[in-house]
C-alpha cells in the first residue's frame, strides 16, 4: 500500500467536491423531493405495522441509503472522466500499486459521500426526523462509510469494465433501481413475498439501512452487529474485486 | 552507456500488428526520435517502454529495469509527456504539479525547490494558481513537460510534444526541450511526424514505418546516405518506363517513385536535369515539373520507405484511429 497516493487521491476528490457547489446542490435535490414528497406526503397516510415510529423516521435512513447508493456509483464515473481526460494515465504511470490507487478513489469518494449524506441528515432533522441518541448513534457514521465502500467499490468496478458514458449510464440504472428498491429502504422487507425476499436479504444496502435505523432510531430488523458485519464483509468483497477489475484496465 | 535497450519488442492488437519486433539502443545523456507517420506504431512503442502496455513479444531494459518483471522500478526511473492532455483540469497548476510529486514520494522540502524549479523553466510562473481549465494548449503543453521533470526522471519520454500547437508555440517546446538536453541530466526520447523537429531536436533518429524500423542513425549520417542532391520529377506520364529505364544509369544513386514523382539523387543535380528532361523526351515521358534540392531528412525518409511522411497522414489506420476516438467520446 502506498500512503503518498491514498493520500493524493483522497485530497484531489475533497478539493474537486469543495469546489463543485453546483453539483453538491444538485446531488442533495433528489433526497430532498425524496424526504418531502415519499416522507412527509405520502409517508404521512402509512403506518407500518407493528411499530410505534413515524414513517418519516423509517424512512429517513432509507433516503441517506439512497443518497450513498446514487453518489458512489456515480463516483465510479470518475474513472470514465480521468480516462476521457487523459489523468488515468498520469496516474497508473507512477510508481504505486493499482491496490492503493482503488483505496483512495473509495476513501476520497466515500468522505464526499458521507459529507452529502450528513447534509441530507441535518436537513432531515429540520424537518422533524427524531434522532434517538444512544451510544450507537455515532456508527451512522460507520455504516454510511461502510455503504459508501462497498458501492463506490461497485461503481469503480463498472466504470473500468465500461469504456463509454452512455453504456456506463445504462449498466448503473440497470444497477441503481433494484438495489435501492430490493431493499428495505422505503419498507419492510417483509411485506413483500418470501421469494423477493430473499433477494432483499442478498442486497448489502438492506443491511447498511438497516444499520443506519439501528444507530439513529434505535430500531431494525436485524441486530446492529449482524449489519455491521455484513457491511464490512461487503465492502472488503467489493475492494477486492475493484482493484481486480481497476488493475486490468487501459488507459485508453 | 546505454540506458534504453530494446529487443525484438513486439505488440499485436487482435490480427493487426502495431509494432513488429522492433530493436534498438538509446545512450544516455542523448535525444533520441522516434520517426514516423501517424499509426506507424511509434506511440504504441513508447507505451510498451513506459509499462502501459504489455508487450506480445519481447522486451526492453529502462534504465537498467525489465519492462516486463521490474514494473514499478521503471515507473520510478521514467517521466512521461503524453500525446493527449493528461492534466487534471479541474485542479491548478500548482495542485497538478504537487499531486504529481506527492505520487512519486517526493518530500514537502524537495517538492517545493522542485515545483518552483520547473516553473520557472517553462515560464508558468505567474500562471500556477490558475485552474488548468483555463490554459491554452501551450500552456498546458509546457506544464506538462514541466510535471514530466518534477521527479528528476533519468529518462523522459515525449510523446508528439508539439502536435497541435502554433508554430510559434512549437518554437517555445523546441526551446524547452534543446535547454533540457543541454542541463544533460535526462535522457529524452521523442516521437514525432515531423521531420523538422527530429532533425532540430535529435542526436540520433530513427525511422519507424509499418511497425518496422527501417533505418537510424544521425540526423547527418542519414543525409549523407543518400549522397548527394535530389532532383525530383513530376510526371503527366510514362513514369513506369521511365523508372525503369533511369534505373540501369550509373550516376543515379537512388531512384524513388512516390505518387507521380521520381525522386532521383544524383551528384551536382543542376547539371544533370537537362540531360534528364532529354530521357525523358526519348522515351515519352510527360515532365510537369522538376525540383532540386539538397538532402532533408524526408529525403531519406522516401528513400527507405517509398514514401513522404505527409502521404500516410490519411492512410486507413489513421482514419481508423480518429473514428474509435470520436467513437469513444
Amino acid at each position: 500500500m502506498d500512503a503518498n497516493a491514498i493520500y493524493v487521491l483522497w485530497l484531489r476528490d475533497l478539493k474537486r467536491f469543495v469546489r463543485a457547489r453546483s453539483r453538491i446542490i444538485g446531488m442533495l435535490m433528489m433526497p430532498i423531493i425524496f424526504l418531502l414528497g415519499l416522507g412527509l406526503g405520502l409517508g404521512s397516510l402509512i403506518h407500518i405495522p407493528g411499530t410505534t415510529g413515524s414513517y418519516f423516521d423509517f424512512i429517513v435512513p432509507g433516503i441517506i441509503g439512497m443518497t450513498l447508493l446514487f453518489t458512489s456509483i456515480f463516483t465510479g464515473s470518475n474513472v470514465l472522466w480521468d480516462r476521457q481526460f487523459g489523468f488515468l494515465k498520469e496516474i497508473l504511470v507512477t510508481p504505486n500499486s493499482r491496490a492503493s490507487i482503488v483505496l483512495g478513489r473509495i476513501l476520497g469518494g466515500g468522505t464526499t459521500a458521507v459529507l452529502q449524506s450528513i447534509l441530507v441528515i441535518a436537513i432531515a432533522l429540520l424537518l422533524g426526523f427524531q434522532i434517538s441518541l444512544t451510544g450507537y448513534t455515532i456508527l451512522a457514521v460507520v455504516f454510511m462509510a461502510l455503504v459508501a465502500g462497498t458501492f463506490i467499490g461497485l461503481g469503480l468496478t463498472l466504470g473500468s469494465l465500461i469504456n463509454d458514458f452512455q453504456g456506463f449510464q445504462l449498466v448503473t440504472s440497470f444497477f441503481t433501481m433494484p438495489l435501492f428498491f430490493l431493499s428495505d429502504s422505503i419498507f419492510p422487507a417483509t411485506v413483500l413475498p418470501k421469494a423477493v425476499q430473499y433477494i432483499i436479504y442478498i442486497n448489502p444496502l438492506t443491511y447498511g439501512v438497516d444499520g443506519l435505523r439501528n444507530a439513529l432510531t434505535g430500531t431494525g430488523t436485524f441486530s446492529i452487529w449482524i449489519d455491521l458485519l455484513a457491511m464490512v464483509v461487503s465492502t472488503a468483497v467489493m475492494f477486492a474485486i475493484a482493484t481486480y477489475a481497476f488493475s486490468k484496465t487501459q488507459s485508453g | 552507456m546505454n540506458t534504453v535497450v530494446v529487443k525484438k519488442i513486439a505488440k499485436d492488437f487482435g490480427k493487426f500488428r502495431a509494432v513488429d519486433k522492433i530493436s534498438f539502443n538509446v545512450k544516455e545523456g542523448e535525444v533520441f526520435g522516434l520517426l514516423g507517420p501517424n499509426g506507424a506504431g511509434k506511440t504504441t512503442t513508447i507505451k510498451m517502454l513506459t509499462t502501459l502496455l504489455q508487450p506480445t513479444q519481447g522486451g526492453a531494459t529502462v534504465a537498467g529495469f525489465d519492462i516486463n518483471k521490474d514494473q514499478n522500478d521503471v515507473r520510478k526511473n521514467i517521466g512521461i509527456v503524453f500525446q493527449d492532455p493528461s492534466l487534471d483540469e479541474d485542479l491548478t497548476g500548482m495542485e497538478n504539479l504537487q499531486f504529481h510529486a506527492i505520487l512519486y514520494k517526493i518530500g514537502k522540502e524537495k517538492r517545493e525547490k522542485k515545483i518552483a524549479e520547473v516553473l520557472k523553466l517553462v515560464e508558468l510562473e505567474d500562471k500556477a494558481d490558475v485552474l488548468v481549465r483555463y490554459y491554452s494548449g501551450g500552456m498546458k503543453r509546457r506544464l506538462e513537460i514541466g510535471r514530466g521533470l518534477i521527479h528528476e526522471p533519468k529518462i523522459l519520454f515525449l510523446d508528439e510534444p508539439t502536435v497541435g500547437l502554433d508554430p510559434q508555440t512549437r518554437r517555445h517546446i523546441w526551446d524547452y526541450i534543446k535547454k533540457l538536453a543541454a542541463l544533460g541530466n535526462t535522457t529524452l526520447i521523442l516521437t514525432t511526424h515531423y521531420i523538422e523537429e527530429a532533425d532540430y531536436l535529435c542526436n540520433r533518429v530513427a525511422f519507424v514505418d509499418h511497425g518496422k524500423l527501417v533505418a537510424l542513425d544521425t540526423p547527418e549520417a542519414l543525409k549523407n546516405k543518400l549522397g548527394g542532391d535530389v532532383v525530383s520529377v513530376q510526371l503527366g506520364r510514362g513514369i513506369d518506363i521511365l523508372q525503369k529505364r533511369l534505373k540501369s544509369l550509373k550516376w543515379i544513386k537512388t531512384l524513388a517513385k512516390h505518387e507521380d514523382f521520381l525522386d532521383l539523387t544524383v551528384n551536382e543535380g543542376e547539371k544533370r536535369i537537362p540531360e534528364i528532361i532529354m530521357l525523358a523526351e526519348k522515351y515519352g515521358a510527360a515532365i510537369s515539373s522538376v525540383g532540386l534540392h539538397k538532402p532533408s531528412l524526408e529525403d531519406v525518409f522516401i528513400h527507405y520507405t517509398g514514401k513522404t511522411i505527409r502521404e500516410e497522414e490519411g492512410s486507413a489506420m489513421d482514419s481508423m484511429r480518429q473514428r474509435r476516438t470520436a467513437w469513444r467520446r
